[in-house]
């Protein structure tokens, strides 16, 4: 049985050679995708991804086959898909099967990508540890009593847990990047304007962008390669020159800046997690790039920017959930009152908590001293960044300030729980391109570097991640798909069958890509 | 401190159309306390002459040509409806009609 967990180049190779094929491919991935035990899958879209099976087939027995095509891939159910129920993890969307697909599947589709099933996320990706799904939490497979991260926790653990070789996910706040961290894999969110957000269900749209989640830089960069690119169907995509965005993965980071802004080690973030992103930046700096301590003094305001202008476009994108057009309808005496009354029984109490927060941001008296106040601060944030990266290529900081944390342990305490994204939001006020990366291990639990470049700087960002992960390694989650796989034997493949070693399973992953 | 009480969360909740039990009123109330405490710290930063931030992106007024393209049918965008009533969705009455003995009255 072939494993989809391995590289896309590596299934690429063994597809061509005829070790495998597409349909044995996607029959592995459903399979898994049925048996998986952390709800990480809300559908799997059986039909439809042998059919996508079948054609890839087709396609690579006649030569002309990208990359991607017969890849197995998961989806983030807040991305719509054409004839295959979409929820965003939500009761009131009860039913919704959207009539036509996102860009970003279309674009998946046509590189003939096979895309196994939906999954689990926080409601309207609204929250950073997966337990605001309206369909349950999702178990974190290095430790099932922790959470994954969120929003996309679904997508993050379908990637970890070898069900499938890559993932979409989209990322507000930290949605792909901190469970990407939390589940040791590899998360990416792209400069906002560089992937379409058309067919996406709409959360904040200043700051959603969609990105991969991936076991190595080089996926996370050919999945990239493939979504991006202006979307007519989305005014907000940028018209940008072609570019292969894996031209630096080889390159290394000799001579390179590399900032560290000194407000991202402060107090909250756990000692292990700093101890590994120290690690981790000193084996940059041992590779030749030249480490800088930077400033970026407005990101103490970054929290309260991110929750008004987050919730204040939610509530004003969430308002189409009415009850007439689709999902769920709960009938009042009146239409307000049936408004009131599917939104009081459809939306789960994070949604509401926002919808509250949201619209009293943007209301009346205090529009002024909240929302206007916000995108002040943000136009701020966004000139540090930008000043900073006239000095530095790019910056390295800690994805998260802790491990996976507890089930139930933040639930209660919003504040706490929005404090988990502490690191991730400044890069979407800003608009950025952001990447988290495994660096090794803390109390046994995977922790994340980030990488955060200039605007469209995607190939910088590739090539100091891909320097990174030559030297730490991909992780290797307990319990993932097993260890057999298609093409000749590599480093990385009996990589896969060793035990945890005495730091719970890092492993080195020189040569990867040399398959 | 923050100027968020019950009758607030319930003055908003309406606003927004959502419908929320008693309970719900209390703990949104606490939990949005907090949270506006800690957002309001950006009144300690100093935004004069600061213009403000919409979007992060270079583009403005995106044109395109205004041509005839393929959409959905009536059958797809429809087939989602809670209540439909032919082409139509259906919803409640809006406006009443008036008696027509009274028109114009």
């Amino acid at each position: 049985m072939p494993e989809s967990s391995a590289s896309v180049p590596a299934l690429a190779a063994a597809l061509r050679a005829r070790e495998t094929s597409a349909v044995e491919l996607a029959s592995a991935a459903i399979a898994s995708a049925r048996a998986d035990p952390y709800n990480a899958w809300l559908a799997v879209a059986e039909e439809r991804a042998l059919a996508q099976a079948r054609a890839a087939d087709e396609r690579i027995a006649r030569g002309d086959a990208p990359l991607l095509c017969g890849v197995p891939w998961a989806c983030k159910d807040i991305i719509g898909t054409r004839d295959v129920a979409t929820t965003a993890g939500s009761r009131i969307l009860d039913g919704y099967v959207p009539p036509y697909s996102a860009t970003v599947v279309e674009r998946l589709d046509a590189h003939g990508a096979v895309m196994i099933g939906k999954t689990n996320l926080d409601e309207f990706a609204m929250g950073s540890s997966n337990e605001n799904s309206a369909f349950g939490v999702v178990r974190n497979p290095w430790d099932r009593s922790r959470v994954p991260g969120g929003s996309s926790g679904g997508s993050a653990v379908a990637v970890a847990a070898g069900e499938v070789t890559f993932a979409l996910g989209t990322d507000t706040g930290g949605s792909i990047r901190q469970p990407a961290a939390l589940c040791g894999v590899v998360g990416m969110k792209p400069t906002y304007g560089r992937v379409s957000r058309y067919g996406v269900v709409a959360f904040a749209s200043s700051l959603d962008q969609v990105g991969p989640f991936a076991t190595t830089v080089e996926d996370a960069a050919i999945v990239c390669q493939a979504l991006f690119g202006a979307d007519p169907a989305d005014a907000t995509t940028m018209p940008l020159p072609d570019e292969d965005l894996r031209r630096d993965l080889e390159r290394g980071v000799r001579g390179m800046r590399l900032g560290v802004p000194k407000e991202y080690f402060v107090e909250g973030i756990e000692p292990g997690v700093e101890r590994a992103v120290r690690g981790a930046i000193r084996e940059l700096e041992r590779q030749g790039a030249r480490i800088e301590e930077v400033s970026l003094p407005a990101t103490d305001g970054a929290l309260g920017v991110y929750y008004i202008i987050q919730p204040a476009e939610a509530s004003a994108n969430l308002a189409r959930y009415d009850g007439v057009r689709y999902g769920l309808r709960v009938e009042g005496p009146d239409l307000v009152e049936t408004y009131k009354r599917t939104r009081g029984a459809g939306f789960g109490a994070e949604v509401k908590r926002r919808m509250i927060l949201g619209t009293y941001a943007l209301s009346t008296g205090y529009y002024d001293a909240y929302y206007v106040k916000a995108q002040k601060v943000r136009t701020l944030i966004k000139a540090e960044f930008e000043r900073v990266f006239e000095r530095v290529d790019a910056l390295v900081t800690p994805t998260s300030p802790t491990v996976a944390f507890g089930i139930g342990a933040k639930v209660d305490d919003p504040l706490a729980m929005y404090l988990n994204d502490v690191f991730t939001l400044p890069v979407n006020i800003a608009g950025l391109p952001g990447i988290s990366l495994p660096c090794g291990l803390s109390e046994g639990l995977p922790v994340g570097l980030q990488v955060i470049a200039g605007y469209n700087q995607e190939a910088t960002l590739f090539r100091v991640a891909a320097a990174y992960e030559r030297a730490g390694g991909r992780l290797r989650t307990p319990g993932a798909q097993s260890a057999s796989r298609t093409g000749a034997p590599t480093p990385e493949a009996e990589g896969r069958g060793r035990a945890p070693g005495p730091e719970g399973g890092l492993r080195p992953a020189e040569g990867v890509r040399q398959v | 401190m923050s100027e968020i009480d019950p009758r607030v969360v319930r003055y908003v909740a309406d606003l927004a159309r959502i419908a929320l039990t008693e309970e719900e009123v209390d703990r949104f109330t606490r939990q949005l306390s907090v949270v506006l405490d800690a957002v309001g710290k950006l009144r300690e930063i100093d935004t004069q002459a600061i213009p403000p931030t919409a979007s992060v992106l270079p583009l403005e007024n995106v044109m395109r040509e205004d041509e005839l393209r393929p959409g959905l049918t009536v059958e797809e965008a429809m087939r989602g409806a809670p209540v439909r009533d032919g082409d139509l969705f259906r919803v409640q009455t809006v406006i009443e009609e008036r008696p027509p003995e009274r028109a114009g009255a």
